[in-house]
């Protein structure tokens, strides 16, 4: 399964991948530079596009993290986006701690919402959250204990496919549901929001901006590193057995529900982990982040970009996503039109995705030089 | 009819015991059913109503002590039932009403018009209750008037038609004194409550409880030993038991009142007694206390009877709701059950159906209004062919490729449900249209104890017993259904059997797609027609789906009234949302206790 080649692709594990890692790193150190460059530089990036981008490279942890359970074993997830939101409510309730006195009532112990709503005190679950430490502990461990009860029960009953699928679309609706609430404690509709500064930097700040821009696209390289590890080991064959035939992996005597299991919850953790990066560049955390159509919207990323190739992943985050930002700007009717399309198209005409037709055809250029390689991706219509 | 009759029976008791009235007159124009009832002259012409009306008044009146005052009217009264000019009569009494020399004239008036039952009065004199009675100053015409900025809106009190307007001076007002104002209010209910309409003789008892008043416990008395009709007798009894709660002499009557009252488990009848033990205080007499214990017992009683409705309440806005949800998910059903895919763009189709309703309806409107009541059901069959033809396309033209891939397929689907609802926007825009429902489907039965189901859930109740019914036959009994039994068994014997597995898809996911339309026809009735529609059920249809046991219609039929019933069991502790949380909840736990669902079909298949 390894790629051959020169040194730096041995090592990352392939050609697409590496260009990823050395892009983001790239970007992580010349993008607070280029943001710092007088205006009138032809090379300057405007604060606009580098929150945009964050935000992006927040889409792109999320989609690779779907892509590691989907795209590896073969759990389609409806449901990835309660983990993100999870994660992004866990930053949040800190961002809202550090108002304290700042907020419209000036409540040193209560946030806004909880004083509008007539609250004495802080309830339990909110303890803790002043601390950034502990938050961004809980924006992982929330999400990844969820992942590991749902998945707990839901693999050891051995519910696959469409089900599963089903019943995370019914989870995050749930959640949503729960969210909107406004005794749940969370802030309900409105969610959580007008938040100041984080760790002591003013959010408004440009420095604040591009110091998060750059700490995405380190999250994304690290998680990007930390999969594309998990799948080149023994566990990812594994995992990959698991994916192509469930089954015959069970009668040869691994324990399918432990390998699904560890998966989901490392893809919940990282998508908790994008979760609590994207709040503090877009300010607000609200339950619409839970609707079941956003979990569906992380799927068509993933299948856009390619799955199974974890860059690809990234890559179809980044473009689904500009061409959203795009096309709601431009031409806001034809939007849903073109996402629609994408979805149908994309099955039908593209099923490996971007980034696997690319494997598919570098693959085919390598494959004239040297005949071992080989591409380690999923075979669509083989036994789902 | 019976009804009639009996009510005729007594009529011919009563008129014996009797001395005949003055302004004794027939109803303004007796039914046609009366006169086939009645085909002989000899019979009395004078509304049937009538002599109750003089039973309960001359009773009402001896209470009031001016029983002397009406007999003596009575009998110095000239006219009589059988030579009266009626219109003539009631025109003088009328007269008096407005222009009567002093108050003891008017009340005998008032009295008079009383007996004659006629419910053309009771605007006269609610007309006079409330100072709306004039009479003009030159020729003494009667007339009831609304007077704004100093003009006057005529109106003929007996043909009830506006006759123009008029300055305000040239009228004057009819007075009226305490004691006329208390016969007229006794006057106005005896006559409501004699009312040939039953309706209007349950409503007038109805505003008797709300606003009790002691003149009115004779009449009321009266009118309950004559009421035939069950409800108005109901509500009778329960003015009547609230009237001598309030106003009686004894405690002992008041103790029986308050049993009385136990029996009928009425939401307001419960808030009416809690208003009156609020009102006793603790250091009232020993009586008082009695009478306390009693109605707090039957506040209890009362709160036990209604708890038994509201359970039967629950379990039929269940069903209403489980209707709902078959008729969402039953299509459904048959695209996943069949084909094994799951089809995201469902709810789709139901909104295709509801603006298909929508459609037909505006049609009717322009081209047909006369049938317009019918449209919905032109609208059925309509939604069936939109949707189904759809789903075909969309099977031809996208699923087929997709077969084995049932993750793809979700995907698919999904996309093609973005291109529907965007495509229902841009046509009818992003806004609510307007489906009215016909008149047959409006209106509500109100059952009892507060429990009120209105007559358009029926009918959707109703139609998706039908749709249900209609399915199993086709898949039961049909050569199609055989086919499509096949292929869901066992795809590939099937085909080498003969059958061309592809035309049974094609046909299968269109048949899914129309009962997906239809249920849209029913959604419309109830909910509103936006591009939303679909998206707002495709969750819990999936459930519904997944709980029942996919491929199996009964499965379906039981998931989705358990999950409505169980729905409406949760909302009263849990309130709306948090109920629907703990469904969802639930059916989550429950795939990982049967992950096939309720009824699964057993087979030996295993996953390669």
């Amino acid at each position: 399964m390894r790629a051959s080649g020169p040194f730096l692709f041995r090592a990352m594990g392939d050609v697409g991948g590496t260009i990823l890692v050395v892009v983001l790193l790239a970007a992580a150190i010349l993008v607070p530079i280029l943001n710092g460059l007088p205006s009138s530089s032809p090379f300057f990036l405007s604060n606009y596009v580098v929150s945009l981008f964050g935000k992006y490279l927040c889409f792109a942890l999320l989609a690779l993290s779907v892509d590691l359970v989907w795209g590896f074993s073969g759990i389609l997830s409806l449901g990835h986006g309660a983990f993100f939101a999870l994660g992004g409510y866990a930053m949040g309730m800190h961002m809202m701690r550090e108002i304290g006195t700042r907020g419209v009532y000036g409540n040193a112990l209560l946030p806004d919402f909880m004083v509008f709503l007539n609250w004495k005190e802080l309830p339990w679950y909110w303890y803790g959250f002043d601390s950034f430490g502990f938050a961004v502990l809980m924006a992982v461990l929330v999400p990844g204990a969820l992942a590991f009860v749902f998945g707990w029960f839901a693999f050891r009953s051995r519910v696959t496919g469409v089900y599963l699928s089903i019943i995370t679309q019914a989870l995050t609706f749930a959640l949503m549901l729960a969210f909107f609430r406004n005794d749940f404690g969370f802030g309900g509709n409105n969610g959580l929001t007008d938040f100041k500064d984080i760790l002591g930097y003013s959010l408004q700040a440009q420095s604040t901006r591009t110091t998060l821009f750059a700490a995405s696209a380190i999250a994304l390289a690290l998680g990007y590193i930390l999969c594309r590890f998990l799948v080149q080991s023994r566990f990812g064959r594994v995992l990959i057995a698991v994916r192509d035939a469930e089954s015959r992996t069970r009668f040869l005597g691994y324990r399918v529900e432990h390998y699904k299991l560890f998966a989901f919850v490392v893809s919940a953790m990282l998508a908790g982990i994008a979760g609590a990066l994207y709040v503090p560049q877009v300010g607000i955390i609200n339950p619409r982040e839970f609707a079941p159509a956003n979990s569906i919207e992380i799927v068509i990323w993933v299948a856009v970009g390619g799955r199974g190739t974890l860059w690809g992943a990234a890559l179809g985050a980044v473009l689904v996503n500009y061409a959203k930002t795009y096309f709601t700007g431009a031409l806001p009717d034809a939007w849903l039109y073109m996402l629609g399309a994408l979805f149908v198209g994309v099955t039908l005409f593209l099923p490996k995705g971007v980034g696997g037709t690319t494997q598919a055809v570098i693959a085919k250029l390598w494959h004239a030089r040297t005949p071992k390689a080989s591409v380690a991706q999923p075979q669509a219509g083989v036994a789902e | 009819m019976g009804l009639r009759q009996l009510r005729y029976t007594e009529v011919r008791e009563l008129s014996t015991s009797l001395t005949p009235l003055p302004g004794r007159v027939g109803p303004p124009q007796p039914g046609a059913w009366e006169r086939r009832f009645y085909p002989f002259e000899q019979l009395p012409p004078a509304s049937l109503a009538t002599p109750m009306v003089h039973a309960i008044l001359i009773q009402a009146l001896g209470r009031l002590g001016v029983a002397a005052a009406l007999c003596a009217a009575l009998l110095t009264s000239p006219a009589s039932a059988q030579d009266a000019v009626p219109n003539a009569n009631v025109a003088e009494l009328v007269q008096a009403l407005a222009t009567g020399p002093d108050f003891t004239t008017k009340i005998q008036a008032t009295q008079s018009l009383a007996t004659t039952g006629d419910p053309r009065l009771v605007p006269i004199l609610q007309a006079l209750l409330d100072g709306n009675l004039y009479a003009r100053k030159a020729d003494k015409l009667v007339v009831i008037a609304k007077e704004q900025g100093g003009v006057l809106t005529l109106t003929d009190p007996l043909e009830d038609k506006q006759i123009g307007q008029a300055p305000a001076a040239d009228f004057e007002r009819a007075t009226v004194n305490n004691r006329l104002r208390t016969v007229l209010q006794t006057a106005l209910g005896a006559l409501q409550l004699a009312h040939p309409d039953a309706i209007r003789r349950k409503a007038s008892a109805d505003a008797l409880f709300k606003t009790p008043s002691l003149e009115m416990i004779e009449p009321l008395k009266i009118a309950l030993t004559h009421e035939a009709n069950a409800g108005a007798k109901r509500s009778l009894a329960i003015a009547l038991a609230a009237t001598e709660l309030q106003f009686a002499a004894t405690n002992d009557v008041r103790t029986r009142a308050v049993a009385t009252l136990a029996v009928y488990a009425d939401p307001n009848v419960r808030a009416y007694l809690s208003g009156r033990i609020g009102g006793i205080a603790a250091g009232a007499p020993a009586e008082e206390q009695e009478l306390k214990a009693a109605m707090v017992i039957a506040v209890a009683e009362i709160e036990r009877r209604l708890a038994n409705w509201r359970i039967l309440g629950n379990i039929l806005q269940g069903i209403s709701l489980g209707s709902v949800l078959m008729l969402a998910a039953i299509g459904l059903a048959i695209t996943f059950g069949v084909m094994g895919i799951i089809n995201m763009a469902h709810g789709e189709m139901v909104m295709l159906g509801a603006y298909t309703t929508y459609v037909v309806q505006m049609a009717f409107r322009q081209y047909l209004p006369e049938g317009l009541d019918y449209a919905v059901l032109v609208a059925i069959p309509a939604a069936f062919a939109v949707s189904g033809l759809v789903g075909i396309a969309m099977e031809r033209g996208v699923i087929r490729f997709l077969y084995g891939r049932p993750l793809e397929t979700l995907l698919a689907t999904w996309g093609i449900s973005l291109i529907l609802q965007q495509a229902v926007r841009s046509i009818f825009g992003p806004t609510n249209m307007q489906v009215t429902s016909p008149p047959w489907m409006s209106g509500a039965i109100d059952i009892a104890g507060g429990v009120v189901v209105t007559y358009n859930r029926i009918w959707i109740v109703v139609f998706a017993l039908l749709v249900f019914g209609g399915l199993i036959l086709i898949q039961r009994r049909s050569f199609f259904g055989l086919q499509m039994r096949a292929v869901t068994q066992n795809r590939r014997m099937a085909r080498s059997m003969g059958i061309r597995s592809g035309w049974v898809d094609a046909l299968t996911f269109g048949l899914g797609s129309g009962i997906a339309g239809m249920a849209g026809v029913a959604l419309s009735q109830i909910d509103n027609v936006s591009p939303n529609l679909g998206q707002s059920y495709i969750v819990d249809s999936f459930m519904v789906v997944v709980f029942g046991g996919v491929g199996n219609l009964w499965g379906t039929l039981v998931g989705a009234f358990g999950l409505g019933i169980v729905n409406k069991f949760l909302e009263p502790y849990a309130g709306a949302v948090l109920g629907k949380i703990l469904v969802l909840v639930a059916i989550v736990l429950f795939i990982q206790w049967r992950p096939r669902g309720m009824f699964a079909l057993k087979g030996r298949a295993v996953e390669v």
